[in-house]
């Protein structure tokens, strides 16, 4: 593999680095009046990036020719699948923050920069096949990250979600790293194949530290119980489309590439890290499920469903086998399209002057008022607990058969009781929007690109996503099996 | 005879020292700041010390990009919490509770 070929191989990171520069320039130059120029260019290139790595998925890449740069990065269907996912839901928030923004006077040219630059980390996280590509692709999107979160700089609950956010994710990069420092020095190489040789067969005290610390970096990224106290505060405080970014793109991308670095890197040690996965899930569905209960915030409650979540998408890794990382996949797509709806809705959630309203209480009685928000809100809340006929039923299904395939019947009968409890607040938002009194508080008129995400994703969450299961199942398969083919 | 024992065993209690500094600090924000370099500097020592010691030069290459990366963040860091103070006009740790639950 020359260089050529491996210049090839990156095309889509290329691609996103380049336009990503020339709008820097073009933004520096114009000023803030270009910023919804360039939030348009910024779109046509992440979506121009996720054509370029379509074929990838298409062929179901996978083999010695996806191997960029002696081994440092890997462009296969795994990294493929993830990669379209990142890149459409990068898109989408951009396409919802102008009108967020505007109110506040705050669309500045440097929002949709700075999720490009997000969105080419996460890129590089998930084609990372080298400890130090990791670590360069998950800096690129968390230092991109900290200043969205802190985007809406005159707001103190915004600023403070900035703070909370810096000081735990460097935090969990410092973990991570002291953890590869470990890996590297108790297996003597920071390529993720070499880690996989020299951990075959008994593992040494320190390269055990190395793995643990690794996955505790990882969780924290993922928001997994035990490390998971920064996400509601972070998904509270920053602002609304910021928020929908978090929830889609960068969770995609740190699951994906907790999913190579579990799988592959650590593939023969997987009875030593599926015991940590496992209490992982089980923590993160109870306390995400019994957190949100109380919540008298809206995004603070979907900040919980998403810890709840990502409980669900880690039993499909503590399978350890390809069904196993199927499934996570799928319940990946399915899991991205719901957020994005969900936050949609929430954006859409607006008073009489336009002011966004986020309070539980405020939406009692929608249904009188906007009975098509609330039923798009209604179907995406069903959708997130998991009942059936909704798309979101199918990635729990998957995830279930998964555990049960690989002998887990127990972590599968506890992740389905715990579903249960999960059910409850979903209904309770549920009710309070059908049942209860009118507040009349939202009144606000909704943008048309926030109409457009709410019903493509509503529909895609809706039983008709059913219609899609046999595509998104094979290439999940796909990629799937591309990562475990690497192995 | 210094031996790799020695560094990690430095580097561990520095990484331990960065993460208590963390959590236990209860004053100002400018202390959790520095906590965050000693831990990456824990992790450079420990790259460094292994490099030598398996005589492989990824862990130093490794380092350099830690520290690179490692100014990038102590400046966001820095621009985030100067914005902080704007709004709020204390760094004070206790005071960092608009949002809690």
């Amino acid at each position: 593999m020359d260089f050529k070929d491996s210049l090839g191989l990156v095309a889509p990171e290329l691609l996103l680095s380049v336009a990503g520069l020339i709008l820097l320039l073009v933004a520096a130059w114009v000023g803030d009046k270009a910023s919804k120029a360039i939030s348009i260019a910024a779109v046509a290139v992440l979506v121009g990036a996720s054509f370029l790595v379509g074929p990838a998925l298409a062929n179901g890449a996978v083999g010695p020719d996806t191997v960029a740069f002696m081994g440092q990065f890997r462009a296969d269907a795994f990294a493929a699948f993830a990669k379209i996912l990142i890149y459409l839901s990068a898109g989408a928030c951009l396409m919802i923050a102008p009108s967020f923004f505007d109110r506040y006077g705050a669309m500045r040219a440097e929002y949709p920069i700075l999720v490009l630059f997000a969105a080419l980390g996460m890129g590089i996280m998930v084609s990372a096949s080298d400890l130090l590509t990791l670590y360069i692709g998950l800096e690129l999107n968390s230092l991109a990250a900290y200043v969205l979160a802190s985007f809406l700089r005159t707001d103190a609950r915004s600023a403070e979600a900035g703070l909370k956010y810096f000081v735990l994710g460097a935090l969990a990069s410092g973990i991570l790293l002291f953890g590869m420092s470990l890996t590297y020095g108790f297996t003597g190489t920071t390529s993720f194949e070499g880690i996989r040789v020299a951990l075959a067969g008994d593992m040494s005290t320190g390269a055990l530290f190395g793995v643990v610390f690794v996955l505790a970096g990882l969780a924290f990224k993922i928001s997994a119980v035990p490390f998971h106290m920064w996400t509601p505060d972070v998904y509270e405080g920053a602002p609304t489309p910021v928020t929908t970014f978090f929830s889609t793109a960068p969770k995609v991308a740190a699951l994906a590439l907790t999913m190579r670095v579990a799988l592959d890197a650590f593939g023969p040690q997987a009875d030593a890290w599926q015991q940590i996965v496992i209490f992982a899930a089980l923590a993160s569905i109870v306390v995400g499920a019994l957190g949100a209960i109380g919540q008298a915030n809206i995004k603070r409650l979907l900040a919980y469903s998403s810890i709840n979540n990502v409980g669900f998408m880690l039993i499909g890794l503590a399978a350890a086998t390809p069904e196993g990382a199927s499934a996570m996949l799928v319940y990946l797509a399915i899991y991205v399209a719901m957020s994005l709806g969900g936050f949609v809705a929430v954006l859409m959630l607006k008073g009489e002057d336009g002011e966004p309203v986020e309070a539980i209480a405020d939406i009692s009685g929608l249904s009188a008022t906007r009975p098509g928000l609330a039923a798009a809100l209604a179907i995406i809340m069903f959708s997130l607990a998991g009942i059936p006929p909704l798309f979101g039923f199918w990635g729990k299904f998957v995830v279930f058969q998964a555990a049960v395939q690989a002998d887990m019947i127990a972590l599968a009968a506890i992740g389905i009781a715990a579903s249960v409890i999960g059910a409850y607040y979903y209904l309770k938002v549920v009710k309070i929007m059908y049942f209860d009194e009118p507040a009349g508080v939202v009144t606000g008129k909704s943008d048309w690109a926030h109409q457009a995400i709410l019903v493509i994703t509503t529909v895609f969450v809706s039983p008709l996503g059913f219609l899609l299961t046999p595509w998104l199942g094979a290439h999940a398969d796909a990629a799937a099996t591309a990562l475990f083919l690497a192995v | 005879m210094i031996g790799i024992e020695h560094y990690v065993v430095v580097s561990s209690i520095l990484f331990v020292l960065g993460v208590l500094g963390i959590f236990l600090n209860r004053k100002n924000v400018i202390v959790i700041l520095m906590a965050i370099e000693l831990i990456l500097l824990a992790v450079n020592i420990n790259l460094v010390a292994f490099s030598a010691f398996l005589g492989d030069l990824t862990g130093q290459v490794f380092a350099m990009f830690v520290l690179t990366v490692a100014a990038g963040e102590a400046a966001i860091g820095l621009a985030i919490l100067v914005i902080y103070f704007r709004s709020r006009g204390t760094i004070a740790v206790d005071d960092v509770n608009r949002m809690k639950g």
